[in-house]
């Protein structure tokens, strides 16, 4: 069944937008990640302009969230305290990575400089997880007590706070650095950042990988319901027939991926994480190295 | 039959001249609804004269142009081993839609010159005057065939030849194809007669291309209420979540 979609101007088949919100959707509820990632590229692909794609997959993220958090919030593996004092330092780090963007931009090929900071970062990230989560599989089934780092340095740190839901008792600083820096990568990236807070919460603040998804869902809903109203107001790109047809997949699926997450050992999670991310990484890097069918791309003029 | 008696009718009514064209669409406005999959539209009409039919052949040449933009076309290079945007033109105008048809070969119908006075041919119909003189270093031409080309990919650039069907040097008619991804707009529609390449009669018309219904609605609101569309964009996703979750609960509890 074909729909026009009012704001991108342009007509699409229902049943394949409800299958590919479904699919993202599932991902967003196993992981905690949006989906975002994997979202742009493929709606791209379909023909949505650039700028309707961004703008409206933050709304449909904002649902699929919503629909995994409460999900998660039964089970109660959703840390409140420590989602809320993550989004308040990945708000500050937002605004900051804003006017580091702009001045980036001003000094030129700026493009360049992001993608090729992604490749990287994804690449480094995904491989240190990668032979993390291998090593832990591998000592669980030799049967070794998992060792867990207790008392470094962070534990010294003034302002501690009681986060119960993950079975902390740590100081304030360090959760809201990682969000700060979250934010200016997320806004420098043009991404949700959900693919970095979640290694973060895992391997710097030592949350147990089962409430990392749930919190790390709880802080996106913010920042992309907070995305969807700049959208809307400044560009009018929020496509909502289009948003529509991704968020009724993707409520759904972020309830099965859900329940498909709680069943999975946390090293198994971290391990399919892990593998996600460095394909998305070897995705970035093939477009970068190979050449290109087409050389030449259509774009509004006066655009970026 | 029916468009015979449809021209010949309108023809009756036309006012006098030496050799002109009637025309006839079979619908001069396309309604852009939520389920809209593409449109077809024929273009049919008649010549009309007083004098008797000259001796070298007629021809008609219809073009049928959507509303003309600027476009930022892109080209990436390989640069330090990976491949980048390097260059970029911007062109002064294309247009989002256009389809010429004609009765031949348009270069046997139309001459270059007349070409280029109407801006018929595809090229022709793209300006870049300006890209030109921006960017010297460039070559303008390679970026035009490129997005000529991207165009024609998507269907939203059309060249038929023999497509118009002439009977008798008096009527005509051909039917355009109007993509599924259709901007709106008015759509110029020109219809000339031509002999030996000369165009020697042009008539002009458009075809109104417009959203409706629910399309129009959110059109409107999106662009005259943005603050009140992004926060009904929110309210429904929370709601979808918020029902998604529930009806999740009822299912694993029955």
């Amino acid at each position: 069944m074909q729909i026009y979609l009012p704001i991108a101007e342009v007509s699409v088949n229902a049943f394949l937008l409800l299958g590919l919100g479904g699919l993202v959707g599932v991902l967003s509820g196993m992981f905690g990640v949006g989906g975002g990632f994997l979202m742009t590229p493929l709606l791209f692909f379909i023909g949505i302009p650039p700028a309707v794609a961004v703008a409206t997959e933050a709304n449909q993220i904002v649902a699929s969230s919503f629909s995994g958090v409460l999900a998660h919030l039964r089970r109660k593996t959703v840390d409140l305290r420590m989602g809320t004092v993550l989004l308040i330092g990945g708000l500050f780090g937002a605004a900051l990575g804003v006017v580091l963007f702009n001045y980036l931009k001003s000094m030129g090929q700026v493009d360049l400089l992001v993608k090729l900071c992604y490749v990287v970062f994804l690449g480094v990230v995904g491989g240190m997880m990668f032979f993390e989560s291998l090593r832990a599989i591998r000592n669980t089934r030799r049967g070794a007590a998992p060792k867990r780092k207790k008392h470094g340095w962070v534990h010294g740190l003034p302002f501690k706070m009681r986060f119960r839901t993950s079975g902390l008792y740590i100081s304030v600083i360090p959760p809201l650095l990682v969000g700060v820096s979250v934010g200016i990568l997320a806004a420098i990236m043009g991404v949700g950042g959900g693919f970095i807070m979640v290694p973060a919460m895992i391997y710097l603040l030592g949350m147990p990988t089962k409430v990392v998804v749930g919190t790390s869902l709880f802080q996106i809903i913010f920042v992309t319901a907070f995305t969807t109203m700049l959208h809307a107001t400044t560009n009018f790109t929020v496509d909502i027939a289009l948003a529509v047809l991704l968020l009724v997949g993707g409520v759904i699926g972020a309830q099965i991926g859900t329940s498909i997450g709680t069943k999975m050992k946390a090293e198994q999670l971290r391990i399919l994480l892990a593998m996600m991310v460095l394909v998305v990484c070897g995705k970035l890097a093939l477009d970068l190295l190979l050449q290109p069918s087409e050389l030449y791309s259509l774009g509004a003029a006066g655009g970026h | 039959m029916l468009w015979r008696l449809a021209a010949l009718l309108i023809l009756a009514a036309a006012p006098l001249r030496a050799e002109e064209v009637v025309l006839g669409l079979s619908s001069d406005k396309v309604a852009i609804t939520a389920t809209f999959d593409g449109s077809e539209i024929l273009i049919f009409g008649a010549v009309k004269r007083e004098a008797p039919i000259p001796e070298t052949t007629l021809d008609v040449v219809i073009t049928v142009s959507g509303p003309s933009l600027p476009v930022q076309v892109r080209r990436k290079d390989r640069q330090f081993g990976i491949w980048i945007n390097t260059d970029m033109v911007d062109l002064d105008a294309a247009p989002s839609f256009y389809a010429v048809a004609t009765t031949g070969p348009l270069d046997k119908v139309l001459s270059n010159t007349e070409d280029l006075r109407h801006r018929i041919s595809i090229p022709r119909a793209i300006r870049s005057v300006g890209a030109a003189s921006m960017a010297p270093n460039v070559d303008v031409g390679n970026f035009t065939d490129a997005l000529i080309r991207i165009k024609r990919d998507q269907n939203a650039y059309q060249m038929r030849e023999s497509a118009v069907v002439l009977d008798e040097q008096t009527l005509f008619r051909t039917a355009i194809s109007l993509p599924a991804n259709l901007t709106e707009g008015a759509y110029q529609t020109r219809i000339f007669l031509t002999r030996e390449g000369r165009v020697v009669s042009q008539y002009q018309t458009v075809i109104d291309v417009r959203k409706v219904g629910l399309e129009r609605w959110l059109f409107t609101m999106s662009r005259e209420q943005p603050m009140l569309y992004g926060l009904m964009s929110l309210a429904i996703a929370i709601a979808a979540g918020w029902g998604a979750s529930a009806a999740f609960q009822i299912m694993r509890r029955g």
